[in-house]
C-alpha cells in the first residue's frame, strides 16, 4: 500500500478523574490531562507495523479540532508517523462531521487504508468509522483484533470481535477498519523519536476549506453525574453472604 | 411516531438484544415496526409477529443478505427509509446494530444518537459518556429521522405473546435492489463462534465473572459449575481475556459487554474503571477478592475478603444447602 491514514483524538486522559460541570453543560477539561484516545494509539501502531513490514509506504495522522489537537499529531508522528494533517476548529465536533472532514481528506490524500480506533472515550460514539466508510463507499471492518494484507490482490483479511466471538471479512482495499483493545499493544515513543518529531511537517486546513459544515446536529441538553451506588457492607463468612442474599437482596 | 427497530437475523427467534430496543420503542409510543433482513428469515419473522406492539415486520430475504454485512444491509435500511419515512429509526448496541446504524445514518445525513439508556420524549434521550462516569441528555434536530441505538440492559428483554399476529410483509422490489446492487468490496470469510448451553451473557439473571486472580483457564470450570448451579452466564474481566482464560466475546467492561443482571458475582476481579462500567448497573454485585483496598468492593453491595478458590466451593455447597 502506499499510503495509510490514522485518526486521531484529543481526549481526556483515560486515568483522569471525570468531572462534571456545575452548570450541567459537560465535562469539565480545563486543567485535566490530554492525550491521544486509547484506540487511536492502537490505530496509529497497528499503520506503523504495516509499514514496518514494508506494506505500507507513509502513515499520516489527522487530527480535528482547536490548536492542541497537534500535541496527539506530534505524539503520532513521534511513535513514527510520517506527517500529520491537521483541521482547527474550536467547534464541538459530532461524529458525522468528522466523518464528513475526515472523508474529504480522504480524496485529497487517496489513502489505501483509513484506519481509526472502534470509540473515542470520552463520547464514546462509536461511530465515525462507519460514517467515513459508507461517505466514501467503501467496505468496513469495525472492531478488528487482527489485520493482514494480501498485498497482490490489494485485499485486506480482517478479523473482529463480535458478540458471539471473531468473524472474518475480506475487503477490497481501500478500506475504513477501526480497531478493538486486543489489535497491537502501542509502542512508547523514544526520547530521539519526540525530537525527531517536531521536525515533521503537519499541514493545517479549516473545515471551510474543505468545504464542510461541521454545525453540531445533536444539541446537548444537560451532562450529569451518574447515579451513585449507596456503599455497600462487608460479609465475613459464605454463610453470612448466602444469608444475605436470600433473606435481604432476595436474589437467590 | 412511526419507529423501525432493526433486528439481527440469529436463529428463528428475536435475540433479547431485539426485545430490548422494541421496549425501548415503545417508550416512544406511536407504531413499530421490525426489520429482518437475511436468508429464509420467515421463521424469526412469525417469532417478531407474536412481540405485542410490533403493527408491522418487514422482511427482506435473499442471500446477499444472509451474512449480515454492513454495506447491504446499510442500503437496505437506507432504501427502506426513503420509501417508508419512519421518525425514529432504533437498533440494539449490539456489535450488529453499532456496525450498521452509524453506516446507514451517515448515507441519511444524520447525527444518531448511541447506547441510549432512557427516552425521555420523541426527541430526547439520555445516554452515558465516559464509560458511565457521567450521563448526557441529548436532542435531536426538529427535522428528522431521528436514529439511535439501544443499550439493552437499561430496557428489560421480557415480553409477553401476543394474542394476535402483526403482518408481515416483504420488502418492495426496488429496496431489495438497493441492496443487492451494492458493490459492496466485502467478502465474509468465516466466523469462529462460541456456543454454549448457559443463557447470553448480556440477557442473564445472574453473572458470575472472574478476573486475573482465577489464574489459569482449568480454573474457570468452577465458576461455570456455579453459574449451571444457578442458571447463570460467566463473564470475564479485559485482564482474564488478555491473559487467555477465556474468549473475547467473555469480556464484560466499556469495550466488551454491558450487562445489568438480578445478581453479578465478580469473583478475583479488581475493579478497574473500564470493567465497572460494563457492570455497575447490576441489581446486586458481590465481589470476593482478597484484597480489601481493590475498588470492586466500593461498587459491590456485599463484599467478602477471602481467598476464592476456598469462597467458591464453599459458596456451591451452601447454596445447594438451602436449595435442598
Amino acid at each position: 500500500m502506499k499510503r495509510v491514514l490514522v485518526a486521531v483524538k484529543r481526549v481526556i486522559d483515560y486515568n483522569a478523574r471525570i468531572r462534571v460541570k456545575a452548570d450541567k453543560s459537560g465535562v469539565e477539561t480545563s486543567n485535566v490531562k490530554m492525550s491521544m484516545n486509547p484506540f487511536c494509539e492502537i490505530a496509529v501502531e497497528e499503520a506503523l507495523r504495516l509499514k514496518g513490514n514494508k506494506l505500507a509506504e507513509e502513515v499520516v495522522a489527522v487530527s480535528l479540532g482547536p490548536k492542541a489537537c497537534q500535541d496527539q499529531i506530534r505524539t503520532a508522528m513521534a511513535m513514527g508517523a510520517d506527517r500529520g494533517i491537521h483541521v482547527l476548529t474550536d467547534t464541538e465536533l459530532q461524529p458525522l462531521a468528522v466523518a464528513k472532514l475526515l472523508a474529504k481528506i480522504a480524496e485529497r490524500e487517496s489513502p489505501d487504508m483509513f484506519l481509526l480506533g472502534k470509540q473515542a472515550i470520552d463520547d464514546d460514539c462509536n461511530q465515525t468509522g462507519q460514517m467515513l466508510a459508507a461517505l466514501l463507499s467503501w467496505p468496513q471492518a469495525t472492531f478488528a483484533s487482527k489485520v493482514e494484507l494480501e498485498a497482490g490482490e490489494r485485499k485486506a483479511v480482517v478479523t473482529r470481535e463480535v458478540d458471539g466471538g471473531l468473524e472474518t471479512l475480506r475487503l477490497r482495499l481501500p478500506a475504513v477498519v477501526t480497531t478493538d483493545l486486543r489489535l497491537n499493544e502501542p509502542r512508547y515513543a523514544t526520547l530521539p523519536n519526540i525530537m525527531k518529531a517536531k521536525k515533521k511537517p503537519i499541514d493545517q486546513l479549516t473545515p471551510e476549506e474543505l468545504g464542510v459544515d461541521v454545525a453540531p446536529r445533536l444539541q446537548t441538553v444537560k451532562v450529569e453525574e451518574p447515579p451513585k451506588r449507596k456503599g455497600g457492607i462487608i460479609v465475613h463468612s459464605v454463610e453470612e453472604l448466602v444469608d444475605k442474599l436470600r433473606n435481604e437482596a432476595k436474589v437467590l | 411516531v412511526t419507529t423501525l427497530v432493526v433486528a439481527e437475523h440469529k436463529g428463528d427467534k428475536l435475540g433479547a438484544d431485539a426485545l430490548s430496543a422494541i421496549n425501548a420503542a415503545k417508550c416512544l409510543g406511536g407504531d413499530i415496526s421490525i426489520l429482518l433482513a437475511g436468508e429464509g428469515v420467515l421463521p424469526i419473522a412469525q417469532h417478531a409477529s407474536t412481540v405485542p406492539g410490533v403493527g408491522k415486520v418487514l422482511t427482506a430475504d435473499d442471500a446477499v443478505l444472509g451474512k449480515g454485512t454492513a454495506e447491504s444491509l446499510a442500503a437496505l435500511l437506507v432504501a427502506v427509509q426513503r420509501r417508508r419515512q419512519y421518525t425514529h429509526i432504533a437498533a440494539p448496541s449490539s456489535s450488529f446494530g453499532r456496525n450498521l446504524l452509524p453506516r446507514a445514518a451517515a448515507l441519511l445525513d444524520v447525527q444518531p444518537a448511541s447506547d441510549v439508556t432512557e427516552v425521555i420524549d420523541a426527541d430526547t434521550f439520555v445516554r452515558p459518556i465516559y464509560a458511565g462516569n457521567a450521563m448526557q441528555t441529548i436532542r435531536f434536530p426538529a427535522e428528522g429521522p431521528r436514529l439511535f441505538t439501544v443499550r439493552t440492559s437499561a430496557f428489560p428483554s421480557e415480553t409477553a405473546e401476543a394474542s394476535t399476529s402483526a403482518e408481515i410483509e416483504a420488502v418492495s422490489q426496488e429496496e431489495l435492489a438497493a441492496a443487492k446492487g451494492v458493490d459492496t468490496g466485502s467478502e465474509w470469510v468465516g466466523q469462529d463462534v462460541s456456543t454454549s448451553e448457559r443463557p447470553e451473557l448480556g440477557s442473564a439473571k445472574v453473572v458470575i465473572s472472574g478476573g486475573r486472580a482465577l489464574k489459569s483457564a482449568e480454573n474457570f470450570q468452577m465458576l461455570y459449575d456455579l453459574a449451571d448451579q444457578l442458571g447463570g452466564a460467566v463473564g470475564a474481566s479485559r485482564a482474564a481475556v488478555d491473559a487467555g482464560f477465556c474468549p473475547n466475546d467473555m469480556q464484560v467492561g466499556q469495550t466488551g459487554k454491558v450487562v445489568a443482571p438480578d445478581l453479578y458475582i465478580a469473583v478475583g476481579v479488581s475493579g478497574a474503571i473500564q470493567h465497572l462500567a460494563g457492570m455497575k448497573d447490576s441489581k446486586c454485585i458481590v465481589a470476593i477478592n482478597t484484597d480489601p483496598d481493590c475498588p470492586i468492593f466500593q461498587v459491590a453491595d456485599y463484599g467478602l475478603v477471602m481467598d476464592l478458590f476456598e469462597a467458591i466451593p464453599s459458596l456451591g455447597k451452601e447454596i445447594q444447602k438451602h436449595a435442598k
